[in-house]
């Protein structure tokens, strides 16, 4: 290949497009570092199994409230989208009323979880009366899960042969047998990985809970209503800002948690997507 | 419970085109085989109730934003979008403003000026950063580098975006702003003062600025994964019948691939804006919140819708008129209908570059 200009400028827009494209490694190595470095001296068995006691304690409040928001969350979200799925991948695909849901899911997927956690503190913290409460943080983590179980379920259902379905048909199995036992079991990894992906989200949210979980710095209680819970991302948030070391020292440890939580459920979706097409 | 037809019918109702073409998915199978149990419809209904449930959601955000918001939309009217002071009035009196038969705590006024201009602007710094990156990042994942190091590249791309907003802040804190403050503000006050919007003064870092690039690494991921996307659907034939007709590799990106992809580049651009004008934890994390006036230079705090509604929820609840919860609503109000506007268009863009591939939208 001689070196004409046309190759020339076909190499320059090969590096230019290497160095734009992997410019945001410098930004995501910083800030990894960043938090592994301050999260590891913070990390002991003290951080991991006692709550926060002043300005020293550990966060373990926050690590099971994490766990028990996204928990009830998933339970609400997972059921939902995957029916909702269901409807728009298997019962009706081509209808005009599953075009309308699909498109209100996707613009509901975008809708700011602050305004998501507004809506709950309206309607349940103020509206039932619940006041900061588990349940509420849990339904609000629903709401923001729900539309990319929704859409994970309708792609992986679209993706089962035709032929599957119809073969079970013509055995005679009814409707809920079809979808129950082929459509469905067929599309499980798909499933599963739009149920991981909200749980991913569950995780780092911040501003909807602030709004409907309020924030405890006791252990949490099994109380779905009446009774605020701590979580993870509350923790990283605040004590950055606490002029004592050892809560900075919490905040990074928590951020450390977080990022943890995420690659490992993102790794487990990716080994499904693995299974599933190999 | 069985309620079979007889084989003529099911001739009868194949050739009416009872389930057309149109009638995909098991239904449409059972369908044309005539069947219908109560199991089924019972799942047919129930699933569609679900499914509508969607809309319903939507509506009732709508519908308890509007009302919670209803005192603050009469007591400021237009002002509220339009004036740059936001004061809750004092509190330290019995006394009580009335106006439109709507009452707040004595001199209070409510307007979030400052609040649109400070997420727009954020939201545009972050845009103009990251089409470049995004789109650079898409191109190698699809067309430069080896499927095997794209798809674990893919892998992380799609990772990042699942960053939690406050790990970033906590960089943007400790990084991001002494950098601003120190380095890179005295950097670009110096280089670039000539325009009016680099000069300083820089301020601590904490600003406009901050809260771009924050937001930039916050929506490259997103805008990169539905370019990558897009980008793959490309015609395959087209690409190469231009590569064999002695195209370098550049001139074919820009000669098929990129004018291909435009509108659902486009639609992924305006995807990340959206994320972008509602993102609340890191830019509150790293903007200075600022209130009652606007951005004087890139470097200046400001303070976002998103970021207001929670900074100011801790004052609005000593309102004892309770108008600054009113108000705080009507933000969260407007946010949402902006994000309606901004991620219809992105929606529609991307599903019609969607069918153009042949292939459901991601």
């Amino acid at each position: 290949m001689s070196l004409t200009w046309r190759n020339v400028k076909d190499r320059f827009m090969l590096v230019l497009a290497a160095v734009l494209g992997l410019i945001l490694a410098v930004p995501v190595l910083g800030m990894i570092w960043l938090v592994v470095s301050n999260a590891l001296p913070a990390l002991s068995l003290q951080t991991l199994t006692q709550v926060t006691v002043g300005t020293s304690g550990g966060i373990a409040n926050a690590i099971v409230g994490t766990f028990y928001l996204v928990f009830l969350g998933i339970l609400i979200a997972a059921p939902l989208g995957i029916a909702a799925g269901v409807f728009l991948g298997e019962i009706a695909p081509a209808s005009r009323f599953a075009a309308v849901v699909r498109f209100t899911t996707d613009v509901l997927a975008g809708v700011p979880s602050i305004v998501i956690g507004y809506f709950g503190y309206v309607t349940m913290v103020l509206g039932l009366g619940w006041g900061f409460s588990t349940l509420a943080g849990a339904i609000a983590l629903a709401l923001i899960g729900i539309p990319y179980v929704v859409r994970a379920t309708e792609i992986a259902l679209s993706k089962v042969p035709r032929g599957m379905r119809e073969a079970s048909m013509a055995l005679g199995a009814p409707l809920t047998t079809t979808v129950w036992r082929v459509s469905l079991r067929a599309a499980a990894p798909g499933v599963l990985t739009g149920v991981l992906l909200a749980i991913s989200l569950a995780i780092g949210e911040t501003a909807p809970l602030i709004y409907t979980a309020g924030y405890s710095m006791y252990m949490p209680k099994l109380a779905l209503t009446h009774s605020p819970i701590g979580y993870l991302t509350y923790v990283v948030w605040t004590f950055i800002n606490e002029p004592y070391k050892s809560l900075n020292a919490l905040a990074y440890a928590a951020g450390f948690l977080l990022l943890l939580f995420i690659v490992l459920v993102n790794v487990i979706a990716r080994r499904l997507i693995k299974r599933a097409t190999a | 419970m069985i309620a079979t037809s007889g084989r003529g019918q099911i001739a009868e109702r194949v050739r009416k085109g009872a389930a057309g073409p149109k009638a995909g998915g098991a239904l449409g199978v059972l369908q044309r085989m005539g069947r219908v149990r109560v199991g089924d419809v019972l799942l047919k209904v129930l699933t569609g109730v679900v499914a509508g449930g969607a809309i319903l959601a939507m509506l009732a955000i709508l519908v308890f934003l509007l009302r919670d918001s209803w005192p603050s939309i009469v007591y400021n009217g237009w002002h509220f979008v339009t004036s740059q002071t936001w004061n809750i009035g004092s509190l330290y009196s019995t006394a009580v403003t009335h106006r439109n038969g709507a009452t707040a705590a004595a001199g209070a006024s409510f307007g979030i000026l400052p609040f649109i201009v400070g997420t727009v602007l954020s939201s545009l710094i972050a845009v103009v950063l990251a089409i470049p990156l995004a789109v650079a990042l898409a191109l190698l994942l699809v067309e430069y580098l080896p499927a095997k190091i794209g798809d674990s590249l893919s892998f992380m791309v799609e990772m990042l975006a699942g960053i939690p907003s406050v790990v970033l802040g906590l960089w943007g804190l400790a990084v991001l702003i002494p950098w601003i403050g120190q380095s890179f503000g005295p950097f670009l006050a110096h280089w670039l003062g000539w325009i009016p919007i680099f000069k300083g003064p820089i301020g601590s870092g904490q600003g406009l600025l901050a809260s771009g690039i924050v937001l930039t690494v916050m929506i490259v991921p997103i805008i990169a994964a539905s370019t990558r996307d897009v980008l793959r659907q490309t015609p395959r034939e087209t690409k190469d019948g231009a590569l064999a007709l002695g195209l370098t590799r550049w001139e074919v990106i820009r000669a098929v691939s990129l004018p291909w992809a435009s509108s659902g580049i486009f639609g992924a651009v305006v995807l990340g804006l959206g994320r972008a004008l509602g993102e609340t934890m890191a830019v509150l994390m790293v903007s200075g919140n600022a209130a009652n006036y606007l951005p004087h230079n890139i470097y200046s705090p400001v303070g976002t819708m998103a970021a207001t509604i929670v900074s100011f929820l801790d004052s609005a609840m000593s309102d004892p008129t309770h108008m600054a919860v009113h108000a705080l609503a009507e933000v969260a109000l407007v946010l949402f209908v902006i994000s309606v506007v901004v991620n219809v268009p992105a929606r529609l863009l991307l599903s019609a570059a969607a069918r153009k591939g042949g292939v459901q939208a991601q």
